[in-house]
């Protein structure tokens, strides 16, 4: 049927692709871990072709623990809590929108279009707008006197105040109490779900977690000295501006998912004597459960690698509003530490490996079952 | 009593629709009425009042500024498009109708490039235009694009071609169709929507596009988002100008969406895995 040389010409026309992109993301990530663990831009001098040596994993233990790297640190929070705000936004935003279009709403396109157009603008575009209605004293900080009410005192962007304050050094503790927290999580849902054997042994890995956590994690110095870390508040004016910018995506995810429920469950469950809101609560609520995963986890990783947004929102060289992303992009390019910047990336594609790889081969695992 | 709170809800629904909408169209309003505003007119506590007299002048700055830029965008997007949306095309062909032993592993391998954070290759990529002399000017900047667009371009097709039942080839293939021969005469009409979704994704994102734009230009190669945000960042700014500039850059995109939004929806949905 199909003849063998067809066959070579399939393979030869997607070549050029497979080797581009072999060479630009696989090769290049993995240029980027060698430079990481290099001293390109400390020691080696800035030359074109510079002698990099090689220096094991010194990059990233400065970034965590090295005194002059707090600002990294702060990164990571910033990044972590604007994610976990930005992707809830947008969730609990997306649900309502989605929800309201879908009760049969006359003028629904126009809705539709009105809560969609920001996803088409670039987040230079948002970001320059945004940053203009967040001055302190006005854009939406004045709104509320249009209609005789006082006056927002908020600085926005350039608030120094931080809240849910921590220290560094506790860094071990927590994520001790964290694995252990995952582990009576899985083992209660392992015993629910009657794999007694499994929950038993998550059990005594829980156990083992909080008896390191509390034995070795707290001799563990990682820091000489107290950091305090925590989320700055002039971060808020960028998730309001991310969620403004997302939040349709999310309402577009939901509409579909809505819209994919066959209305037999819905009229079946009206004869059951289902309320508006048990209807919504116990059978749609859990049947959007797949679609909020992936879009927690399609936000998740564009909060991680968000960049254009704080970087004309808050400035690059705020270090109060940084994340990883802007840092690394400073200190490769601007600093000319190119070992540093490669360990900041690494770190990052770490983190969204950790969302991706799992998403990637679920996804594919039951499309090939199909 | 039933019908009374029936009209209630209904009432409430519609009243909550219009306040949100109201919200989410707030800062376009307010770019808008800001950029139609003389600069001396600009001030924090009349913010939110129309103009009584439109100045279009800020408009003529804007783009007598950023009218070099916005042509850097346009060829960039083009042209990167175009590259992109070709090669997806091919691609998706090959992986959906003459899948090779391996095919399957590729697949999730060519998609892990699009969701990885640029930086991760900044660096290299960075030595590597230098060292071929395409740093800092406009080809090297759409060989990125086109390289790093590949992924959901091959992914829309590969997806869209899929639907395409086999019966046809196969008819095709018996008429004496090669590999060519399929694509040109099966294929390639039916993927007109198939192009429309890709074209339009990839011009929004690579119009839109910072990172990249920022690192590996020289100031005569600057796209649009480069220009705009270096404007918008320095002190002191005179707000006019941003927002003239701001709709300057969002017009192509924004055009775009309106008339064409339901193919943008589903390259949305597609770049979740789930179009």
């Amino acid at each position: 049927m199909k003849s063998r040389q067809d066959r070579l010409i399939a393979i030869a026309m997607i070549a050029p692709s497979l080797v581009l992109l072999a060479v630009f993301v696989y090769g290049f990530i993995g240029q980027t871990l060698f430079v990481s663990m290099s001293d390109w831009g400390r020691g080696a001098a800035l030359a074109v072709n510079p002698e990099l040596s090689f220096v094991g994993l010194d990059n990233f233990r400065e970034l965590f623990t090295g005194f002059l790297d707090v600002r990294f640190r702060q990164d990571l929070v910033n990044m972590l809590a604007f994610s976990v705000l930005f992707v809830g936004g947008c969730l609990l935003v997306g649900l309502l929108l989605a929800t309201l279009l879908e009760q049969g709403v006359r003028g629904e396109g126009f809705f539709r279009t009105v809560f969609l157009f920001p996803m088409s603008l670039s987040f230079i575009v948002t970001g320059t707008i945004w940053r203009w209605m967040l001055q302190p004293r006005g854009g939406v900080n004045v709104l509320p006197t249009l209609v005789g009410l006082p006056r927002i005192e908020f600085a926005w962007l350039t608030s120094r105040d931080q809240v849910w304050q921590w220290n560094w050094q506790d860094v071990p503790v927590i994520l001790g109490v964290l694995a252990a927290l995952a582990c009576v999580v899985m083992a209660g849902r392992w015993w629910l779900a009657g794999g007694r054997k499994r929950a038993v042994a998550a059990g005594a890995l829980a156990a083992a977690a909080l008896a390191w956590t509390f034995t070795a994690a707290t001799e563990i110095e990682v820091l000489p000295f107290p950091e305090y870390h925590g989320f700055n508040l002039a971060l808020a004016g960028v998730v309001v501006a991310a969620v403004w910018q997302m939040s349709g995506y999310t309402m577009a995810l939901f509409l579909a998912g809505l819209r994919g429920i066959p209305d037999e469950l819905r009229e079946a469950a009206r004869v059951d004597g289902c309320s508006w809101w048990q209807l919504y609560r116990y059978v749609e609520l859990p049947l959007l459960k797949p679609i909020i995963w992936s879009a927690v986890i399609i936000l998740g990783h564009i909060a991680l690698k968000s960049f254009d947004l704080v970087f004309v929102m808050a400035g690059p060289d705020n270090a109060a509003t940084s994340v990883p992303a802007v840092s690394m992009y400073l200190t490769a390019f601007r600093g000319n530490q190119f070992a540093k910047g490669a360990a900041i990336a690494v770190v990052l594609l770490a983190l969204v490996s950790v969302l991706i790889v799992p998403y990637l081969v679920s996804t594919f695992r039951s499309r090939g079952a199909e | 009593m039933a019908v009374r709170s029936v009209r209630w809800t209904r009432f409430l629904l519609y009243a909550a629709l219009v306040l949100l909408a109201a919200a989410y169209l707030l800062p376009l309003y307010m770019t808008i009425a800001t950029s139609l505003k003389a600069p001396a007119d600009i001030r924090l506590d009349t913010v939110w009042e129309f103009p009584r007299e439109l100045s279009w002048e800020s408009y003529a700055v804007a783009w007598e500024r950023f009218a070099p830029q916005l042509r850097n965008s346009f060829i960039l997007a083009v042209s990167a498009t175009i590259l992109s949306t070709v090669m997806g095309s091919m691609n998706g062909y090959v992986l959906s109708k003459w899948r090779f032993r391996g095919s399957e592993v590729i697949f999730p391998l060519i998609l892990f490039g699009m969701f990885i954070p640029y930086q991760s290759t900044l660096i290299p990529l960075f030595q590597f235009l230098r060292s071929t002399g395409l740093y800092g000017g406009l080809p090297g900047l759409v060989l990125v694009h086109t390289v790093y667009g590949l992924p959901i371009t091959t992914l829309i097709f590969r997806n869209f071609y899929a639907q395409v039942p086999n019966e046809l080839l196969e008819s095709a293939s018996l008429d004496g169709a090669g590999f060519f021969g399929i694509y040109g005469r099966v294929m390639l009409p039916l993927s007109v929507p198939g192009f429309v979704v890709t074209v339009i994704w990839q011009f929004t994102q690579i119009w839109n596009e910072f990172l990249w734009a920022v690192t590996l230009t020289r100031p005569q190669a600057q796209p649009i988002t480069v220009a705009l945000a270096n404007l918008a960042g320095g002190q002191a700014v005179q707000w006019n100008l941003p927002m003239a500039g701001s709709v300057l850059a969002a017009i192509p995109t924004v055009l775009i969406y309106i008339f064409l939004g339901r193919y943008f929806m589903r390259g949305l949905l597609a770049g979740s895995l789930k179009g």
